[in-house]
């Protein structure tokens, strides 16, 4: 059905907007690819960097096989190369460990956060509590208000008390730690959670013969699961890029990314390949996450934007 | 938030009660026992040789259990609620009000693990003297410029949102790539951006400084520049958390508002000040509060790159105190330090929260 003959015409005035508007879709996109090209460019820069030689960087290239031609100087050095790959290497011993101490610990701390946040988040969402004088609200105030406390209030007296406990350079005292930081952001997201869960729900089980923690378990968990992976999500970044406190509490065994990241000054200038291929192998897991999570990364931050 | 109400009908036997006292009372027990035996150790009234206040944490640990199992023997159904709420009640204390006032205790004394003496008591003597030491003044100075930034940064955060909001194609890949520098660790970043691009030779932004007629670009050089850098870097990282919270924001806005804005014949620029603007305004103010807290702990760049330099111009308080007990050791000075940050925070979120209660409540 072609319209040869329109009813309604657009005003001249209407049409004379149409440029404007054209116009304006074309500075969204330019803006919106400006930004992207500055949060881009420095993982691209970072990638490539670690595939060049000392010529290469002095001279700024910039694309692989046109400025330069890629080699595996920066990976040979972390003995992640095709050629090293096979053989006995000592930095990549080193790394794969403080890999390995970063994914223990930030994953550990993450779980006990969400499991301990929940818990608590729910329990103030349900039920109305007295301890002394502190009532529902305050106690929430009390866990929030643990976000208002910088870290470095706690940094120097658990430094002392970790010395006199032998918890120093040890993993489970950066767990403890980072559990404690990344809490009161979980019970932040899980109170909106339970918050939006009727409790008709509950009440229905628990008319069934379900014992309170049963219903907690079997019929709320599941329901507010979305919102727990997002808080875990949430805790695993702020954790795996902690480095404040795991540079002060660690030296030699628990060690995590960060901190070797930071560590890495070469006498004889900086090797520029082989730190940009560290950075790279430090932020790749975080660059994948983000990419195949980001729903739940935006629904844990959007929680409690919106009331 | 709805509450929850149930019936209960528990008969808690006096045998049981009596069980329950005795599990509160001997976990405590055992705690302060164990706690004295080591102090009398500590002090060489005993000589038990112990190495480590290991055995009091975990007498500690032990007494929290028992705490919480109690609950349900003296209690029943109310105290399996209790059970909820309980654990992270016990994991804060412990790790928080704890060390505060143990800190307590360090910030009034001179301190220095590099010396031989060990602890003396000093009475607020770190105080006076911190008072007076120019380069934390000069750190907390900083600070108060650190957070002026992030006006800059809501208002870039506030264009991301609105544009992302816009009817565009590609959402999903802009919106991933808006969120990645959030990804990524702070001592990464330090590297790759502080360190590698901005080089001062061969560096791809020092080639652009160049090309723009900067002769010799140098980014940490003077105070201005650096602390700017350092403004940037970090609002590069955090932008996108205050743009996803604002994102969240114009998304909950009902359409119909626009519609009506438009065909009332209000231009965009109206609409947006006299529609979006008042509707994003409680968004607004939570996202600029969590961002002020972020950036009350902002370290890792300033320690990574600049190490507070030059004379002290980008130093953070964080980082001041993370050099006073790296380089000098000085744990006593380093606390007090800390403590003073503490309740300078304190009053001013009170204030700031305060004053931003008017507008974050929702507007009619």
């Amino acid at each position: 059905m072609t319209t040869e003959t329109q009813i309604f015409r657009d005003g001249e005035s209407d049409r004379a907007y149409r440029a404007p508007f054209a116009l304006s879709k074309v500075a969204i996109y330019a803006l919106l690819i400006a930004w992207a090209i500055i949060c881009l460019f420095p993982i691209y820069w970072t990638i490539t960097t670690s595939f060049k030689a000392a010529p290469d960087v002095m001279q700024g290239n910039m694309i692989p096989y046109v400025d330069f031609e890629p080699k595996w100087l920066g990976w040979r050095a972390l003995g992640l190369s095709p050629e090293t790959i096979g053989q006995i290497s000592t930095p990549r011993e080193e790394f794969l460990r403080r890999f390995w101490n970063s994914t223990i610990i930030s994953v550990s701390a993450s779980l006990l956060a969400v499991v301990l946040g929940s818990c608590a988040a729910y329990g103030l969402s349900r039920f109305s509590f007295r301890f002394g004088p502190m009532k529902n609200d305050d106690i929430s105030f009390f866990f929030l208000s643990q976000l208002i406390l910088p870290p470095v209030v706690l940094a120097l007296p658990f430094l002392i008390l970790y010395r006199e406990l032998d918890l120093l350079d040890s993993r489970i005292g950066l767990i403890l730690l980072y559990t404690l930081t990344v809490l009161p952001i979980v019970i932040w997201i899980m109170r909106d959670q339970f918050a939006a869960i009727p409790t008709e729900l509950e009440e229905a089980a628990m008319v069934d013969g379900l014992g309170i923690w049963g219903a907690f378990l079997t019929i709320i968990l599941p329901i507010a699961l979305p919102g727990m992976v997002a808080a875990f999500i949430l805790s695993l970044v702020l954790t795996w890029n902690e480095y404040f406190f795991a540079a002060l509490l660690t030296s030699t065994h628990a060690n995590t990314l960060p901190v070797m990241v930071a560590s890495q000054t070469g006498s004889q200038g900086i090797s520029w390949w082989s730190m940009a291929a560290l950075s790279f192998a430090a932020i790749l897991p975080l660059i994948i996450i983000g990419i195949v999570l980001e729903r739940f990364i935006i629904k844990g931050m959007a929680a409690g934007a919106v009331k | 938030m709805s509450e929850l109400h149930i019936v209960t009908d528990d008969e808690i036997s006096p045998a049981r009660e009596r069980r329950g006292k005795m599990m509160i009372w001997g976990g405590f027990g055992l705690l302060v026992v164990t706690a004295l035996v080591q102090t009398a150790d500590q002090t060489g009234l005993l000589s038990l040789g112990l190495e480590t206040w290991r055995p009091t944490l975990y007498a500690f640990c032990v007494f929290s259990t028992l705490l919480c199992w109690a609950q349900v023997v003296l209690y029943g159904e109310q105290g399996k609620r209790t059970l909820f709420v309980l654990p992270a009640a016990l994991f804060v204390g412990a790790l928080v009000i704890f060390p505060l006032i143990f800190g307590a205790g360090i910030a009034m004394s001179d301190w220095n693990l590099a010396s031989p003496d060990g602890r003396k008591f000093n009475g607020f003597d770190n105080f006076w003297q911190a008072m007076e030491d120019p380069f934390y003044l000069n750190a907390l100075w900083n600070m108060v410029l650190y957070t002026a930034a992030i006006l800059v940064e809501y208002v870039i955060a506030f264009g991301l949102a609105l544009l992302l909001n816009a009817d565009i194609r590609a959402r999903k890949f802009f919106r991933v790539a808006f969120l990645l520098p959030l990804m990524l660790s702070p001592v990464a970043v330090s590297w790759m951006i502080g360190k590698s691009m901005f080089e001062p030779r061969f560096g791809p932004m020092a080639r652009l400084a160049r090309e723009l007629g900067w002769e010799n670009p140098s980014f940490y050089g003077s105070p201005e520049i650096a602390r700017l850098m350092m403004m940037m870097m970090d609002a590069w990282t955090y932008i996108p958390f205050m743009m996803i919270m604002l994102l969240a924001g114009l998304q909950a806005i009902p359409r119909e508002l626009h519609e009506a804005a438009e065909v009332d014949g209000a231009s965009p620029w109206r609409r947006f000040w006299e529609v979006t603007f008042p509707l994003m305004l409680p968004v607004s103010i939570t996202a600029i509060l969590i961002r002020v807290i972020f950036k009350l702990k902002l370290a890792d760049i300033v320690i990574n790159i600049t190490s507070g330099g030059p004379g002290g111009a980008t130093d953070t308080v964080t980082s001041f105190i993370f050099r006073e007990y790296r380089d000098r050791s000085n744990v006593g000075y380093g606390t007090m330090l800390a403590f003073i940050y503490l309740v300078v925070i304190v009053v001013a979120m009170t204030v700031l929260i305060k004053v931003t209660a008017r507008w974050s409540r929702p507007q009619t």
